[in-house]
């Protein structure tokens, strides 16, 4: 599978256009990690533990968005986006999206 | 007595904000300006198409992330300042670094697989702070920076 933010992928043929796929996730910080996140936020500076959470939420939604994709027939997605949003106090939804595509 | 015990807190925690956030601060700095500098060769374009004249093996997504707050002082600093309003610097710096550090990530990636250039690179921002208790809590962000990477074709 190939993933790509681009229009298309160098070198290579679109031959068939898919439609869009996406792949979403809402996680929850975890309220141990969530004190001590609150106590970090007296020096301020990265929170590591957020980082890490988002960076697997990130790695979960493109996983689904793969999945749609594969269940379309696509070998490709292209022009892929993702978005972060505050969707609640301490949950973030991640989401990927692109269109999927077979290419030659 | 107790106005007493709250000035206190309110001071120290000002002081820790003051001291190890700008510490903090500093150091990021410092490390953001090497870690540019090693990673100079890769090049960023928010361009949509690679050039059409060079050959590339492949394509790979990259991405960078980093979630960043600020700290006690900052946030009491910004809060004075928006009585009057202006420009907040304690907030530009914070930003700042945020997206470099996003940026300098997505580089490193790209540098772990062998790339030159990074395609039609995105950067998005979304604030987690965001609290439906109704205190304000801590000003927290994502930054997220991500691309294609191209990874030059053998000869090229």
């Amino acid at each position: 599978m190939e993933l790509t933010t681009l229009e298309a992928v160098p070198g290579k043929t679109i031959t068939r256009h898919l439609g869009l796929v996406q792949g979403s996730t809402v996680r929850s910080k975890h309220a141990g990690k969530d004190i001590l996140a609150g106590l970090k936020n007296f020096v301020g500076g990265e929170l590591k533990s957020y980082t890490a959470l988002l960076n697997e939420s990130r790695a979960e939604a493109v996983e689904r968005m793969v999945a749609q994709a594969k269940a379309v027939g696509a070998n490709a997605v292209v022009n892929i986006r993702f978005s972060t949003s505050n969707i609640a106090a301490g949950a973030a939804e991640v989401m990927a999206y692109g269109t999927a595509v077979v290419l030659s | 007595m107790e106005v007493l015990v709250q000035i206190v807190v309110f001071v120290v925690l000002l002081a820790i904000g003051w001291f190890a956030g700008r510490a903090n601060e500093k150091r990021h700095f410092r490390e953001l300006a090497e870690h540019e500098a090693k990673l100079r060769e890769i090049l960023v374009f928010n361009e949509r198409r690679p050039p059409a004249d060079r050959a590339f093996a492949r394509g790979v997504l990259v991405v960078g992330s980093v979630v960043i707050a600020e700290d006690y002082f900052k946030r009491i600093a910004a809060g004075l300042r928006s009585l009057v309003g202006g420009r907040i610097t304690v907030y530009e710096s914070l930003l700042d670094r945020g997206r470099r550090e996003a940026i300098v990530r997505m580089k490193e990636e790209a540098s772990q697989l062998g790339a030159t250039m990074i395609f039609n690179v995105r950067l998005e921002t979304a604030s987690l702070s965001e609290d439906t208790s109704g205190r304000s809590p801590m000003f927290s962000a994502e930054f997220i920076a991500y691309g294609t990477a191209l990874v030059p074709a053998p000869g090229a």
